[in-house]
């Protein structure tokens, strides 16, 4: 027992080449978000205000693909979803599609806690933000630079991505992986799983991927909490997230053995997971090359890393801090 | 070589002062949908070409109010959305808020079959669904005038809820209605009103049609197809066109869900049938069962489903459900109560 953390940005083809440069920040901002994510834990903060705060983070940093630094439509334009859920009640709340709103995480919180749906779309989200007074912006505060190099590249080669480039130029590769996402559990078992992306690049406007479907990007219930990533079409198929509390209540699979059993049920290359379990134990599996991720226990185990060699671990004494 | 099953629904939690007259045109429609799926199964025609062709007649009868006479969004306009899914490999395909698209659940397929997608929605589904020249039709012939009557009265409900009086007359010659459901009591005259999805019954019209079929070759697919829920935020998604919670397929069984959207949402209760068959070995009806039991709560719904060995189950836990069913041996049923 005892409280944990595990966080994601994004799992694909990271290509191990990946520049200094282009791996520093993201490092970076994964062991500060952890860091946000322990410091709320250790303050009895609920594991849903816990992993709402660690995704907010997660998509204001431009790096990943979520929130500011969101992959682009072949318009060109930005069209975000996130979905979070509290797995006491499993209450939860999902959107798709807006443009302007700063954290599409916390509207999916107010899309739960404050109407009689469960998910809100497009324009119908929009104008449930602006009514709501959730903060919003000019939707260029979304895209970088990079991401419209990335759209270009994908026109180019006719394809729609992971949001990542491909082998073409893998060696100036970067590496702005599939989603955001974050679960988190208490001392008392309270679970609650966040996840937020922009989709895949050069994605046709109006698609809808995994993240905002409640059982295939995102999952909580009294067992587990799961955030998914990846190719989104695999994992709603495969309805990744709920898959992996149900191996684990109708098969008594355990967290770990659960996440692998259902990672391992997705076609290689195409999806990873965080999950942590009630009873304060951690996963996290993924099939593609490497997986931005972070994680922490009450018994002062943490890990941040991106491939399966170069696991930076930690052992802490949490009894003195 | 295995045996054909097909199941059909037309929506869950009907109100049991429905006249004697509706109940018997619904009955009708339903058989004749079966009817056609019956036939091409015969025919040796696959899973998921019945789904979709079956749930294309629903859609487009009047009387399921899906497609036209779909239920209207609190602006009084009309999103419909749909899913399908193909047991073989899974591969599904998915639309929300389409507002000009005849048969939404052929546009999901096309989402599946011509798109590098599986779920597109709202502007992008309908530039995709012109791009693919499905027929599409202007929004006001979804609009009825019947359904701007019902949405007046849904937003006068909304408001004064708890002094909706709504009386239950179960000695008319012209129902035959269960008490199943969720009963509100009225404190203030001691009535009570059965709700769904918020609505007293008499205002809820079900909105879901679906339909879940397994072929000769033990293929299955399921789909599901809506309006939507009255007087909804624009914008709100449903369960329909979410794999898993409204609708699913897997080398086991086809699932299709009807009832409140959010309760289906939660308990991901399609993929709940079929999880319970592959992972704790349960039989089609024990699963089925177990869902409705266990996994709704608060939430009202039904669903029907098929295994790949062709049975038929369904199940709700509303007032009930619109529904048929046919097999290969010569069984063949069409009802609405317990």
């Amino acid at each position: 027992m005892g409280w944990a953390i595990a966080l994601h940005g994004g799992a694909g083809d990271i290509p191990v080449t990946l520049a200094e440069e282009r791996r520093a920040p993201r490092e970076a901002t994964l062991r500060r978000c952890l860091s946000l994510g322990v410091a709320a834990l250790k303050a009895n903060q609920a594991p849903l205000d816990v992993v709402e705060l660690v995704v907010r983070e997660l998509e204001n940093c431009p790096h990943f693909n979520a929130g500011k630094g969101s992959v682009l439509t072949t318009k060109g334009t930005v069209e975000m979803e996130a979905c979070i859920m509290d797995g006491n009640t499993k209450n939860c709340g999902a959107v798709s599609g807006v443009s302007t709103v700063v954290n599409p995480i916390s509207l999916a919180r107010v899309i739960m806690e404050k109407t009689p749906h469960i998910y809100l779309g497009f324009d119908g989200a929009e104008a449930f933000a602006r009514e709501q007074g959730v903060e919003v912006v000019e939707t260029s505060h979304f895209i970088t630079q990079e991401n419209v190099e990335r759209l270009k590249q994908a026109k180019g080669a006719n394809r729609v991505q992971i949001d990542y480039t491909q082998p073409i130029s893998a060696v100036n590769g970067d590496s702005q992986i599939g989603t955001v996402g974050c679960v988190a559990v208490d001392g008392a078992g309270n679970l609650a799983a966040a996840t937020s992306t922009g989709g895949l690049v050069n994605k046709m406007v109006g698609r809808i991927g995994d993240t905002p479907v409640v059982g295939a990007g995102t999952y909580a219930n009294h067992l587990c909490a799961v955030s998914a990533t990846g190719k989104g079409e695999f994992i709603i198929r495969a309805t990744v997230a709920r898959d992996v509390a149900a191996v684990m209540e109708y098969k008594g699979l355990s967290l770990k053995e659960a996440a692998t059993y259902v990672i391992d049920s997705v076609p290689k290359g195409n999806a990873g997971l965080v999950a942590v379990s009630t009873n304060g134990e951690v996963a996290m599996p993924y099939n593609t090359t490497g997986m931005f991720r972070a994680c922490a226990t009450e018994d002062g185990y943490s890990e941040v890393g991106i491939w399966d060699t170069e696991v930076e671990n930690n052992f802490v004494d949490n009894s003195k801090s | 070589m295995g045996a054909w099953a097909i199941t059909i629904h037309g929506g869950a939690g009907v109100d049991p002062n429905l006249p004697m007259e509706r109940q018997e045109q619904a009955k009708a429609v339903l058989a004749r949908c079966l009817e056609i799926g019956i036939t091409a199964l015969r025919s040796g025609a696959v899973a998921l070409d019945v789904a979709e062709m079956v749930v294309r007649e629903l859609e487009t009868d009047p009387i399921f109010n899906s497609g036209r006479g779909s239920a209207l969004t609190a602006l009084g306009t009309v999103e419909m959305e749909a899913s399908i899914m193909d047991g073989r490999g899974r591969r599904c395909g998915a639309v929300s808020g389409l507002s000009t698209v005849k048969n939404p659940v052929s546009l999901a397929r096309l989402v599946m079959d011509k798109s590098p997608h599986s779920y597109l929605a709202f502007s992008g589904a309908e530039d995709f669904a012109r791009s693919q020249g499905v027929e599409t039709i202007d929004n006001s012939y979804f609009i009825t005038d019947e359904n701007v009557g019902m949405l007046k009265l849904a937003k006068e409900a909304n408001s004064i809820m708890f002094d909706y009086r709504v009386p239950i007359d179960n000695n008319t010659k012209n129902t035959c209605g269960a008490s199943a459901g969720s009963i509100v009591n009225n404190s203030i005259d001691n009535t009570t009103t059965i709700q769904m999805n918020g609505l007293p019954i008499s205002i809820y019209a079900p909105e879901t049609v679906g339909c879940a079929v397994v072929d000769t070759q033990g293929n299955t697919a399921a789909a599901t197809s809506t309006g939507g829920l009255m007087n909804k935020m624009s914008g709100r998604i449903g369960d329909s066109p979410l794999i898993g919670a409204g609708t699913y397929a897997c080398n086991l069984c086809a699932v299709s869900c009807t009832g409140e959207g959010e309760a289906i949402i939660r308990a991901t209760l399609a993929r709940d049938v079929a999880a319970l068959m592959e992972y704790k070995g349960l039989g089609l009806q024990e699963a089925v069962d177990y869902v409705i039991n266990e996994r709704l709560d608060e939430g009202k719904a039904g669903l029907i489903a098929v295994s790949n060995a062709g049975e038929v189950a369904y199940g709700f836990n509303t007032v009930g459900m619109f529904r048929g069913s046919a097999t290969q041996n010569g069984f063949m049923e069409v009802a609405i109560w317990e």
